[in-house]
């Protein structure tokens, strides 16, 4: 169990140092998920405590997100004073690029596999 | 909040300790997953939406300022480091479905990255919004460390991105579902695609409730649609705004 969390930090750490060496715009823990990803492709599998482990992260996400999301309050004068470009902008772009994308995938996929 | 009596004292400690902001984030995230399940998933009762709105209010209610939560819940913003490496986990689990649909991702990626950014940006600028704004939108579907970076490169203001990246993240995760089921799209990878891309981080955690593929297409859709919004962003509007 503590073996995988160590596994999952090193492979953070290594990412977040890559992203800084190579001066790339993505963030250190996407760069390690890629790295641990090409690790299991290595590897041809995930060991059991490995998934425990994961599992237990990715079933709580949501809740990782909360406190960044609090500091939405930080900015309730602004939001508050253009708030009707800041909603129809959020609302409106982010169903029309679920929809969008959504469409556009089903549309390329159909017929080709199940 | 008074700061006389004992009540007042324990007030005072605990206002310098991480341990109260901690707890509440944990104990306000279980009472909107609580409500959320009584309520029979009704997709408005949101739990990241239900637990920032009471711990909002409690914050208001007790005078404390974000600085002073946030230097408690740091601790679950922290995970959200390991957590985003162990996406790898789904995502390694689906590499055949996403090898045979390679180009079909690669395209609606493309098509989704663009529409996120340009109609976010057109939308706000129609009705006026002011230049800070717009910018500050334009990275409003990446996850939030790149979109903050983004920010800065286009001229925006890095914490308000994050605001307009938290209420799309959460628009996302609270219309889209039902939006593609209006839409009928029932293929778990278009689902994941579409969540991943619009709403980023807390897009995929909703997809990952939906089903173990969409959340690996999400996570997925969320890094590329990261990667690619950070090159093509700064260097789009460089040339069409000539900053």
């Amino acid at each position: 169990m503590l073996v995988y969390i160590t596994v999952l930090l090193v492979c953070q750490l290594a990412g977040e140092v890559t992203a800084h060496l190579l001066g790339l715009p993505v963030p250190g823990p996407v760069i390690g998920m890629v790295l641990l990803f090409v690790a299991l492709v290595i590897k041809g599998g995930v060991p059991p405590a490995m998934e425990q482990v994961c599992r237990s992260f990715l079933t709580n996400l949501s809740l990782l997100f909360v406190p960044a999301a609090v500091g939405v309050s930080v900015h309730f004068a602004l939001l508050a004073r253009e708030w009707l470009p800041i909603t129809a902008a959020v609302l409106i772009s982010t169903l029309a690029t679920i929809a969008i994308t959504g469409l556009v995938m089903v549309g390329l996929t159909k017929g080709h596999d199940k | 909040m008074p700061a006389d009596g004992a009540l007042g004292r324990a007030w005072v400690y605990l206002a310098t300790s991480p341990l109260l902001w901690l707890t509440a984030t944990l104990v306000a995230y279980q009472a909107a997953t609580w409500l959320w399940g009584r309520c029979r998933m009704n997709p408005l009762l949101n739990p990241v939406l239900v637990a920032v709105i009471l711990l909002v209010g409690l914050l208001r209610l007790t005078g404390t300022d974000y600085r002073t939560y946030f230097d408690g819940a740091q601790f679950v913003h922290f995970l959200l480091g390991p957590a985003t490496v162990a996406l790898a986990v789904p995502l390694y689990r689906q590499i055949q479905a996403v090898r045979r649909s390679a180009l079909a991702i690669g395209i609606a990626l493309l098509v989704g990255s663009f529409t996120a950014a340009a109609s976010a940006m057109a939308i706000a600028w129609l009705l006026g919004a002011s230049h800070d704004i717009v910018l500050s939108l334009a990275p409003k579907s990446v996850t939030t460390p790149i979109a903050m970076g983004i920010a800065e490169a286009i001229g925006g203001i890095p914490s308000l991105t994050v605001a307009m990246v938290m209420l799309t993240g959460i628009t996302g995760a609270v219309c889209g579902p039902a939006l593609l089921g209006l839409l009928k799209i029932k293929d778990p990878r278009a689902q994941g695609l579409a969540l991943g891309v619009a709403a980023h981080g807390i897009g995929t955690a909703r997809a990952l409730q939906e089903s173990e593929q969409a959340g690996a297409f999400a996570s997925l859709a969320m890094g590329l649609n990261g990667f690619a919004t950070a090159v093509a962003l700064p260097l789009t509007l460089r040339w069409l705004l000539g900053i």
